[in-house]
């Protein structure tokens, strides 16, 4: 069975931005997890993804990424990622989400874009 | 750095179905050189499809490998799959030759992802659905369950028109069949659970294009052309 990580960090980096640190699995079993992470952001107009903590992540985890971005989209919110490693900047290129989540090289760029 | 666990999990990147290397029996002008279709890219309202069946005494892992070994003998027998040459594995590609309500049609699969308890289907361009299969198996409360989980969206408007009518009830009838007959041939029969929720009920209107690649239409067409 899947484990999950406990709890994704949030803080805010500006004024309605909100960063969500992911560490650790994206998995099914992440599915409360990052709800919760998504929860915290409310009121934030844009909602940065920082994944430079991620070490593993199935179909299920890319399937968890979709349901969230519909969740901000229904929010108003934008979702943008930044501190992907080259594989798993790839991951979302194949599966095509970074046509709807702006990949950035850095969190800096990411919350200033 | 060190190499992500799950590197050797993932299809290596590709924008279009490959042309090349693809199981024999069916027709793949329908899915070769076509792009790959995430949920994000399809027309109609987004949905996620859970189907369950309890697989008691075995473990996830046998499931999984049995599935993958046999994996077209499940399905019933409207539709038939032509699995990949080199089995079910990251990139590999399959082909369907089946019926969309009245309508036959030829399209594939390419093999998004897959480990030992699980492995994700991805659509073309054309296909019925834009979007991801996962067969997975994992263990609830000790035994061992067999899941089909899809989150997709009909490709166009005549796709979600389809689904409306029918198509629906139809996709629902083809992962329970699939499921009880996996457990069946693991000596667990039972019947499947339904769980679907409506993720986005917004249908992309930006995506009526899609229509230009539809399988379904093209199938018809070239039967009607060769007077087949």
């Amino acid at each position: 069975m899947d484990t999950a990580t406990n709890s994704f960090g949030t803080r805010s980096a500006a004024p309605e931005v909100t960063i969500i640190d992911i560490v650790g699995e994206i998995t099914a079993a992440s599915e409360a997890v990052l709800k919760d992470a998504h929860s915290r952001t409310e009121g934030s107009r844009i909602v940065v993804l920082n994944f430079s903590g991620l070490d593993y992540m199935n179909s299920s985890g890319i399937g968890l990424l979709v349901t969230m971005l519909i969740r901000a989209k229904r929010n108003s919110q934008t979702l943008r990622a930044c501190g992907l490693s080259d594989h798993y900047r790839q991951i979302l290129s194949l599966t095509r989400l970074d046509e709807a989540i702006a990949v950035f090289e850095s969190e800096e760029a990411a919350v200033a874009a | 750095m060190t190499e992500p666990r799950d590197k050797g999990n993932w299809a290596d990147h590709v924008e279009h179905f490959a042309s090349e290397g693809l199981p024999e029996g069916a027709r793949s002008d329908t899915v070769a050189g076509r792009r790959l279709m995430s949920p994000l890219q399809g027309f109609g309202q987004m949905w996620q499809k859970t189907y369950r069946i309890p697989v008691p005494g075995h473990t996830p892992e046998e499931v999984i490998s049995t599935w993958k070994a046999e994996y077209g003998r499940f399905w019933p027998t409207y539709n038939k799959f032509y699995a990949p040459i080199a089995g079910i594995k990251p990139g590999e590609i399959g082909l369907i030759k089946g019926a969309s309500g009245p309508v036959r049609l030829s399209t594939g699969v390419m093999v998004l992802y897959a480990d030992d308890v699980s492995f994700t289907y991805m659509t073309p361009e054309g296909h019925p659905f834009a979007g991801w299969i996962t067969f997975s198996a994992d263990e609830e409360d000790g035994v061992t369950h067999a899941q089909v989980l899809a989150l997709l969206r009909a490709n166009d408007p005549v796709y979600e028109l389809g689904f409306m009518f029918g198509g629906n009830r139809q996709e629902d009838r083809m992962w329970q069949h699939t499921l009880r007959s996996l457990a069946e041939y693991l000596g667990a029969p039972g019947e499947a659970t339904t769980t679907k929720i409506k993720v986005d009920r917004k249908r992309q209107w930006r995506r009526f294009g899609n229509i230009r690649h539809n399988s379904a239409i093209r199938t018809m067409f070239r039967r009607s052309k060769s007077g087949g």
